[in-house]
C-alpha cells in the first residue's frame, strides 16, 4: 500500500508546472478570450515539444507510453493556470484513441453527450462520444459557433457531411472515462488557484483598518474550500490509479472524482468571488477567467448530480 | 501508487476478522456511557486484551502486536465492520498513550500502559473547565508546589469530562505558574481519582446517559512522578495529544465506511427511489471513501517519516460533518421510527452531533486551518 506519486511522476509534474508558469500567465488566458482561436500562442507547441501531448500514446506510435496515473497531475497543472487549450480532449482522449490512425498527427477535439464541440474550428479531427459516437474530419464538417460563458472555450455545433468512422463501445468507454478524469483533475487545479489567489487578496485587502483575511467570516469560507479540495484530490488520484490498473470499479471511482472535484471547485469559485467583493465582480479583473472555466468544466461531461447518480446506482441498485 | 495490501497484511486482516466474527457480542452491549454498560464494556476490553487486540499498534511488551500503521488501519476497518462495541478505553489508549510514549518516563510507561491496555485502569481527559472550553488556554485550575512532600497540590474544576464518573484516573492540565498567562505555565498531571480531595459528579449528555462528569480537586496531592513531561510545558505535551484526537488515531476511516454500509443497507430495505435521498447516500459514500483515501495518503507520509501538522484540523472537520450527514440521511429514511429513542440511528445521531463540538469545535478548527494552513493573519 502506498498512496503517493513516484519521484518521476512528481518531476514530470514540476517540469510541466514550470513550462506553464512561463507560457501561460494570466495574460495568455485573457488574450484567449478575444483572439482568433481562443487558444494560447506557444503553450501548446511547447507542451508538444516536451512530449506531454503524446504522453498516453504508445511508444510504438511515437508517444511516451504512459498511463493515467502518470498524467493526472499534468492535467491538474493545466487547470491551475486555466490553460486555454483542448488539453484533456486531445491529450487524454483523442491522441491515444487515434494513435494508430492517420488522423493522429493533428489536433483532436472531443465532446461527450453535449452536441457542442470545443475548439472544433482549430482541430483537425472531431470525436463525438454519446448516442452516436464517431470520428470525423474537420474538413468534412460544417461548424456553427456558439458562445461559452468562458469565452476562451470556443464551442461549435458540428454537421458532418463525410462518412465518419463509428467507434465501438470499448473505445467510447475508455475515451469517456479518461476525459472525465482529466476534467476532474483540471477542476482540482482550478480550485487550488482560486483559493491561493483569494488568500493573497484577503491578506492584502484592508478594510476597517485590518486585512479582511483576519475576519472569521472570511477565514471559515476559505477553510471550507481548503477542506473540499483536500478530500476531492485523493478521489481524483485514486480514479487515475483505478483506470491504470483496470480496476472493476474504475468508472464509479471516476464518477466520484468528477462529483467531488466539480463541487470543490464550484465552492472555491463561489467563495473566491464573495471574498474578492466588487473587485472580483469586475470584468477587467482576472478572477472571472478562472471562475467561468470552473463553471464550464463542472457542467461538461456530466455534472456533479449526474455523476452522483451513477454512484448511487452502483451502491444501491446492483 | 499501489493500492493493494501485501500478503502479510491480508493475513492480518483475516486473523482479525475471524477473531471478531467469533467474539463480538451479537446483540451489542448496553451503552458504555452508563455505569452498568461501562462495566460490560470493560469485560469486552479484557477479552480484546487477552487476545492481544486491545492495542495492536503498541509494543508487545505492553500487550500490543507492534502492528504497523497500515495494520492498525486494517484492524480499525475490521473492528467497525464487525459492529464491535465502542472503545470505552479510547481516551487512554488513543489520546494519553501516544503522549506517554512521547513524553513519559520509562517508569511512567511501565506503570500505566499495561493496566491501560487491559482496562484495569481507565482514563478520562481533564481539559475543559467551566470558563475554558474553546478557549482552552484560559484554564484556571491550579497546582501549588509542595516542596516538603515532593509534589503538587491541585485545586479547581474540570467539566464535560467524558466517562469521568466511571474512570479510575484523569490526565489533565493545571496551572503551575500563577504569574504566567495563557499557554505558559501549565503542567500535565496524571491524577488517580481515588486521591483524597477529588470529588466526581456524573451528569447527562444530550442523550441523557451519564457520560459527562465534573471533576473537582480540593488540595489534591500529586507526587512529582505523576507529572508528564516538564513542569510548565503542559501545553506542548497536551497539543501532542490533541493532534492524535483530531487526526488519525481517534476516528479512523473504517468507522465511517461501516456507517455508510449500514446506511446503504437501510436504503435498500426501505427502497431508495427518491432522487434527493439517492444523492445524499451517494455523497456519503463518496465522502467516506475520500476520508479513507486521504488517510492512506497521510499514513504513506507518516511511514516515510513525515509529521502531520495543522492538517489534522482539516480531517477533524471533515469526518465530524460526514458523521452528522450520514445519520441525518438515515433518520430521513427511517420515517416515523426516527422518533424512537433507542433506535440505533437516533442514538448514533445524538453522538454524531458531539463530533463538531469535541476535540476543539469545528469553528476553532476552521480558525486553525485559516491561520496555520492558509497563513491568514490572526488579527
Amino acid at each position: 500500500m502506498r498512496f503517493a506519486f513516484t519521484e518521476n511522476q512528481l518531476a514530470f509534474r514540476d517540469a510541466v508546472h514550470d513550462l506553464l508558469a512561463k507560457e501561460c500567465p494570466p495574460s495568455v488566458v485573457r488574450d484567449a478570450w478575444t483572439n482568433e482561436t481562443g487558444r494560447s500562442s506557444t503553450a501548446w507547441t511547447e507542451l508538444a515539444k516536451m512530449g506531454v501531448l503524446g504522453a498516453l500514446v504508445p511508444e510504438a506510435q511515437g508517444g511516451l507510453g504512459l498511463s493515467e496515473i502518470d498524467v493526472v497531475l499534468l492535467a491538474e497543472e493545466t487547470g491551475r493556470v486555466a490553460l486555454p487549450e483542448p488539453f484533456v480532449e486531445h491529450m487524454l482522449v483523442g491522441a491515444p484513441l487515434l494513435a494508430t490512425e492517420a488522423a493522429a498527427s493533428g489536433i483532436t477535439t472531443v465532446t461527450a453527450g453535449d452536441p457542442l464541440v470545443p475548439y472544433a474550428d482549430t482541430a483537425d479531427t472531431i470525436v463525438r462520444l454519446g448516442h452516436e459516437s464517431f470520428v470525423a474530419d474537420r474538413d468534412d464538417s460544417t461548424l456553427e459557433a456558439h458562445r461559452s460563458v468562458d469565452h476562451s472555450r470556443r464551442l461549435f455545433s458540428v454537421e458532418t457531411s463525410g462518412s465518419p468512422r463509428a467507434l465501438d463501445a470499448a473505445e467510447v468507454s475508455t475515451a469517456y472515462w479518461r476525459g472525465t478524469l482529466g476534467f476532474s483533475a483540471q477542476l482540482v487545479g482550478l480550485g487550488h488557484h482560486l483559493l491561493a489567489t483569494t488568500v493573497e487578496y484577503v491578506v492584502a485587502r484592508r478594510q476597517f483598518g485590518v486585512p479582511i483575511g483576519s475576519f472569521q467570516a472570511i477565514k471559515h469560507k476559505l477553510a471550507d474550500v481548503r477542506i473540499a479540495l483536500e478530500f476531492a484530490a485523493p478521489l481524483v488520484y485514486r480514479a487515475a490509479y483505478s483506470l491504470t490498473v483496470s480496476d472493476p470499479a474504475a468508472r464509479t471511482h471516476v464518477a466520484m472524482a468528477k462529483a467531488a472535484s466539480a463541487d470543490a471547485a464550484t465552492l472555491a469559485a463561489r467563495h473566491a468571488l464573495q471574498c474578492h467583493g466588487a473587485m472580483g465582480y469586475s470584468f477587467e479583473y482576472d478572477l472571472h477567467l478562472w471562475i467561468k472555466r470552473v463553471w464550464a468544466l463542472a457542467a461538461a461531461w456530466g455534472d456533479a448530480t449526474w455523476h452522483r447518480e451513477l454512484v448511487a446506482r452502483a451502491i444501491l441498485d446492483t | 501508487m499501489d493500492l493493494t495490501w501485501s500478503a502479510d497484511e491480508q493475513a492480518f486482516r483475516a486473523e482479525a476478522r475471524a477473531w471478531l466474527e467469533t467474539n463480538v457480542p451479537p446483540a451489542g452491549l448496553a451503552s458504555g456511557d452508563t455505569r452498568e454498560g461501562f462495566a460490560r464494556h470493560l469485560e469486552w476490553e479484557r477479552a480484546l486484551f487477552d487476545a492481544r487486540w486491545a492495542v495492536v499498534s503498541w509494543p508487545q511488551a505492553y500487550g500490543g502486536r507492534d502492528a504497523s500503521l497500515w495494520e492498525w488501519l486494517i484492524f480499525e476497518e475490521e473492528y467497525s465492520r464487525a459492529g464491535a462495541p465502542q472503545r470505552v478505553t479510547q481516551n487512554g489508549i488513543f489520546l494519553l498513550a501516544p503522549t506517554l510514549f512521547e513524553f513519559g518516563t520509562p517508569g511512567q510507561r511501565d506503570r500505566f500502559l499495561p493496566t491501560m491496555a487491559s482496562g484495569e485502569e481507565t482514563w478520562c481527559q481533564g481539559w475543559s473547565e467551566p470558563d475554558a472550553g474553546s478557549d482552552l488556554a484560559a484554564i484556571s485550575s491550579r497546582a501549588v508546589r509542595d516542596e516538603l512532600a515532593g509534589g503538587w497540590r491541585l485545586s479547581g474544576q474540570k467539566t464535560w469530562t467524558t466517562r469521568g464518573a466511571f474512570c479510575t484516573h484523569l490526565f489533565g492540565l493545571y496551572r503551575t505558574d500563577s504569574d504566567a498567562e495563557r499557554h505558559r505555565g501549565l503542567t500535565y498531571f496524571l491524577v488517580p481519582l481515588d486521591t483524597p480531595g477529588v470529588t466526581v459528579r456524573g451528569f447527562g449528555r444530550l442523550d441523557g446517559d451519564e457520560g459527562f462528569a465534573d471533576v473537582f480537586c480540593d488540595d489534591v496531592f500529586v507526587p512529582d512522578d505523576l507529572v508528564l513531561g516538564e513542569v510548565d510545558q503542559g501545553w506542548k505535551v497536551a497539543m501532542a495529544t490533541t493532534g492524535s484526537e483530531r487526526g488519525l488515531t481517534l476516528r479512523s476511516p473504517g468507522r465511517f465506511l461501516a456507517t455508510t454500509s449500514r446506511l446503504v443497507e437501510l436504503a435498500r430495505e426501505r427502497g431508495a427511489a427518491d432522487p434527493l435521498v439517492r444523492q445524499r447516500i451517494a455523497q456519503g459514500q463518496i465522502d467516506a471513501e475520500a476520508y479513507q483515501l486521504q488517510t492512506l495518503a497521510t499514513v504513506t507520509k507518516l511511514s516515510a517519516g513525515e509529521h502531520p501538522g495543522a492538517e489534522s484540523s482539516l480531517t477533524k472537520v471533515f469526518w465530524s460533518e460526514l458523521d452528522v450527514q450520514l445519520h441525518e440521511t438515515a433518520l430521513g429514511l427511517a420515517g416515523h421510527d426516527a422518533e424512537l429513542e433507542d433506535s440505533p440511528w437516533m442514538k448514533g445521531w445524538q453522538f454524531a452531533l458531539s463530533g463538531p463540538i469535541y476535540a476543539g469545535t469545528n469553528e476553532i478548527q476552521r480558525n486553525v486551518i485559516a491561520e496555520r494552513v492558509l497563513g491568514l493573519p490572526r488579527k
